[in-house]
């Protein structure tokens, strides 16, 4: 088990701590609870863990806070724990904070268009909850199984079927409710100033000192969410082609349109798919005709390619296409979990240039065939072509050890490939944080130093991720 | 088909959460009773899997006391096998079933409560620890008679409705209703025994199959064709986990039958905004979801409303599993049931109709402890027919 923990001298007087703010049954130190926060559902861990706590409001995360100063002992806020990168996971022991305790949507405004919601809200429920109250608004919903946490996935930078349009999802914040280090609340973003989190205000942007820490500098308590038109049809187009080389300046040529919602190139390794990608993008409309006009500006794409190199496909594959239209949405991606039907898939998020998606897409493939895994590839466009989220994705048995290791394997050299050609892992478990901070210029790690050592004076905020 | 074994599937799950939510991803709340009461990740159906894997296969972790309240903290209610995306989850309540199936076998060591159980039913027949000669108790004072050879239906009351205060008013009901509308049926009475559906689920498999054995040959015995039940409970595991030699039916299915026949009349007062719980053992497990509501639609003084989370994303009472008695889940201002009566009341209703003994014992002692018996009361279906004043 990795990690350092505790000394076992102080084991009851912490947890009778714990007990004390948030009552016996939230508060555990038993082995069960121990064993499962101990693991995520990727390869890492299990790491130690010392205590689990699970807080129902603000004032009682200040308090845990408190007892965690006192006790000099780091605390880990989890979501989820879905980020199979093992990042819900402490990597010096300590009390793991799981936050879907905290589940309340506290206020719709549909005029302003947001949304405040504790930390432990789920993106199913909040997509449900606005299916049901505002149809006509959305939230940029990732990836994720629908148990992932709206917070979760702002802390980690993530991004969603919105992000080609309106950018990562931590570009979507309003505002921010957070318990700092030293446990003062702190409000962060224009509900500082005024009555409503409508925005973030003229004001020092100081939400980015939350967003891709890992939960080292802060617990987001609460959150305020921009929500966007969502449109009354939606349908998917499909460009098919066999030369990998094309896909950056097709992806340019149809993010120029300005008429996608949401990009996305996927292929397999198999050798019935090895030379086969496939590019789905989504469009939207309030009327037939604007869906049908937008069919035809994307079908003309495909017609500048010469002979058939690229060739548009309408319909597109039922399959394929639920995983953008599906109410409620089936998440996909996470059926990867049992591809090997053995309950797990890794995957590293390469956040990369658009132009390198075929030299990333070779290395994956050079990477699985010779480790002999299995590999497929899922590439979000983010922006308008400004990057793109290249997902290695390798499944794995989980009760087949020596498959399991050559995963993790896999991930290290993905890691290391991805670093090399320019890119930078999304979502980075510690041992990619770590090579990832070999690369990062000297100056700016010391600025991440500086600013823990004024935020977190003992250390108590998830030591040991991005190398704190 | 046969039962996938569960040491080949449990490590499968991913833990991804879908069984912890219904499938359309509900706000209202989490939709497994169990994690809705602890929150805690082990008390979640992906937690569970884990831990199984870990103490019963792979060994990484020690059985504990803790572990065992764990396991028997799930209501198998089937959330977790109606909302989980994988192809393996639809085994996921037998996957549990099996693991405690283990537990037992190996003696690993079970919760008091759940031990207590099984003992009651090993040794009185019935999980109360009751006089055997008083299940018949019931009836006292309504002229149903003992079963007999030539009976169209065996009415089979099981265990809750026969002990239970509040169940046997839902049985007596029932009785009523029956020999209203001339039905040619009997009673067991002192005979009846448990039908062993969570002596199963504990995974007690030696007690469940003298059970099952002990009452097959009783029903042979008599002549029984045909079975009416007022459990679900009952009607699951006489209907899918005997021999297949009766034709059983719950008793909701029997009286939509009469009342479509013309055979039982409806009563015709105001009765009010009604909203209808499903239970898991005859929704979930068992597929019927029409004939209570048709029932209670034949109704004229009733408004059908129903709750956010109904039909197969119905929340459970909480009870299932054997928790109305061992208590592990259904204990606490956070149980399952205290939740689900607000699911009611938000619907407007001033009525929550159930048909199942469990869930009228559990949701009624839930109206109570949230003090709502102003806005709401509980009763079976059975009782709102039958009350035709």
């Amino acid at each position: 088990m990795e990690g350092k923990g505790l000394p076992a001298m102080k084991d009851d007087l912490i947890h009778r701590d714990l007990a004390s703010i948030v009552g016996e049954d939230y508060a555990s130190n038993r082995p069960e609870e121990l064993f499962i926060y101990s693991v995520d559902s990727g390869t890492e861990g299990p790491r130690k863990v010392d205590y689990v706590v699970m807080p129902k409001n603000v004032d009682q995360v200040q308090k845990i806070v408190a007892v965690a100063n006192q006790h000099r002992i780091p605390i880990t806020p989890m979501g989820a724990n879905l980020t199979l990168n093992g990042l819900g996971l402490p990597v010096n022991g300590g009390i793991v904070m799981d936050m879907k305790r905290m589940d309340r949507i506290l206020e719709l405004n549909r005029q302003r268009k947001y949304v405040v919601v504790e930390a432990g809200v789920t993106q199913g429920m909040l997509g449900s909850y606005l299916e049901k109250n505002c149809p006509e608004l959305e939230h940029s919903r990732p990836e994720a199984p629908p148990m992932a946490t709206i917070v979760g996935n702002i802390v980690i930078r993530g991004h969603g079927y919105l992000s080609l349009r309106y950018g990562n999802n931590s570009h979507h914040i309003n505002g921010l409710e957070v318990v700092l280090p030293t446990g003062e609340v702190c409000n962060i973003g224009a509900g500082c100033v005024s009555p409503w989190p409508f925005c973030k205000g003229p004001l020092p942007d100081m939400t980015g000192l939350f967003c891709g820490w890992n939960g080292t500098t802060g617990v987001i308590t609460k959150l305020s969410l921009k929500l966007f038109p969502k449109r009354r049809m939606l349908d998917v187009v499909g460009y098919a082609m066999d030369d990998l080389e094309l896909v950056p300046e097709l992806l340019y040529q149809v993010t120029h349109t300005d008429m996608v919602d949401n990009l996305f190139v996927v292929g397999f390794a198999s050798d019935t798919h090895e030379s086969h990608k496939y590019v789905t993008a989504s469009i939207t409309g309030d009327l037939d005709e604007e869906i049908a006009y937008k069919k035809a500006v994307l079908k003309k794409i495909a017609a500048g390619y010469q002979e058939g190199r690229v060739r548009f496909d309408y319909p597109v594959w039922d399959p394929l296409k639920s995983r953008f239209v599906e109410k409620p949405p089936y998440v996909t991606p996470a059926l990867a979990a049992d591809f090997e039907r053995g309950g797990g898939f890794r995957y590293c998020g390469a956040i990369l240039p658009v132009d390198k998606i075929p030299e990333a897409w070779r290395k994956g493939m050079e990477i699985a065939h010779r480790l002999g895994i299995n590999f497929s590839a899922g590439i979000q466009i983010l922006g308008y072509c400004h990057s793109a989220m290249f997902g290695y994705v390798y499944p794995f048995n989980r009760a087949e050890e020596q498959e399991v290791e050559r995963v993790r394997k896999a991930m290290r050299e993905t890691n290391e490939a991805v670093l090399q050609m320019g890119g930078i892992p999304w979502k980075a478990e510690v041992a990619a944080q770590k090579q990832i901070i070999e690369k990062m210029e000297p100056n700016t790690h010391d600025l991440m130093k500086k600013i823990w050592k004024a935020l977190d004076p003992n250390g108590i905020m998830n030591p040991g991720n991005w190398c704190k | 088909m046969a039962e996938l074994d569960y040491r080949s599937l449990v490590h499968r799950c991913f833990r991804c959460g879908f069984c912890k939510l219904t499938h359309d991803y509900s706000p209202v709340g989490f939709n497994c009773p169990m994690y809705h009461r602890f929150r805690l990740e082990t008390y979640s159906p992906g937690g569970l899997n884990w831990l199984i894997r870990a103490a019963l296969l792979t060994k990484s972790i020690e059985w504990t006391d803790h572990l065992s309240e764990i396991l028997y903290s799930c209501t198998m209610c089937g959330n977790c096998a109606e909302a989980c995306r994988f192809e393996f989850g639809k085994d996921m309540v037998n996957m549990f079933r099996q693991a405690r199936e283990d537990v037992v076998e190996t003696q690993l060591g079970l919760p008091k409560m759940v031990s207590q159980f099984l003992e009651n039913v090993y040794l009185y027949g019935n999980a109360f620890r009751e006089a055997r000669e008083a299940r018949g108790d019931w009836a006292a004072g309504l002229p149903v008679k003992q079963f007999a050879d030539g009976d169209e239906y065996l009415y089979y009351v099981g265990c809750v409705g026969s002990y239970d205060s509040r169940s046997r008013k839902a049985a007596r009901a029932l009785a009523s209703l029956l020999l209203k509308a001339s039905v040619s049926f009997g009673i067991l009475g002192q005979e009846e025994e448990c039908d062993g559906n969570e002596v199963r689920l504990l995974g007690e498999q030696g007690l469940f199959e003298r059970q099952r054995d002990r009452n097959i040959e009783k029903f042979k015995e008599l002549g029984v064709k045909k079975i009416v039940t007022l459990s679900p409970h009952s009607y699951n595991t006489l209907k899918n986990d005997y021999s297949g030699e009766f034709e059983v039916l719950h008793y909701t299915q029997l009286l939509r039958d009469l009342i479509r026949a013309g055979t039982l009349p409806v009563p015709q007062r105001a009765v009010g905004k009604v909203t209808y719980h499903d239970p898991c053992f005859l929704g979930r497990h068992n597929g019927e979801y029409d004939a209570p509501r048709e029932i209670l639609d034949s109704i004229p003084g009733i408004d059908l409303v129903e709750m956010e989370r109904s039909r197969n994303t119905a929340f459970c009472c909480g009870g299932g599993g054997a928790n109305f008695y061992t208590g592990i889940s259904a204990k606490g201002k956070e149980q399952a049931s205290n939740a689900r009566v607000w699911d009611a009341v938000n619907t407007g209703a001033n009525v929550l109709a159930v048909a199942c003994p469990v869930c009228l014992m559990t949701l009624e002692d839930a109206v109570k402890s949230e003090g709502i018996d102003d806005r709401i009361i509980v009763r079976d279906i059975s009782e709102i027919l039958a009350d035709n004043k």
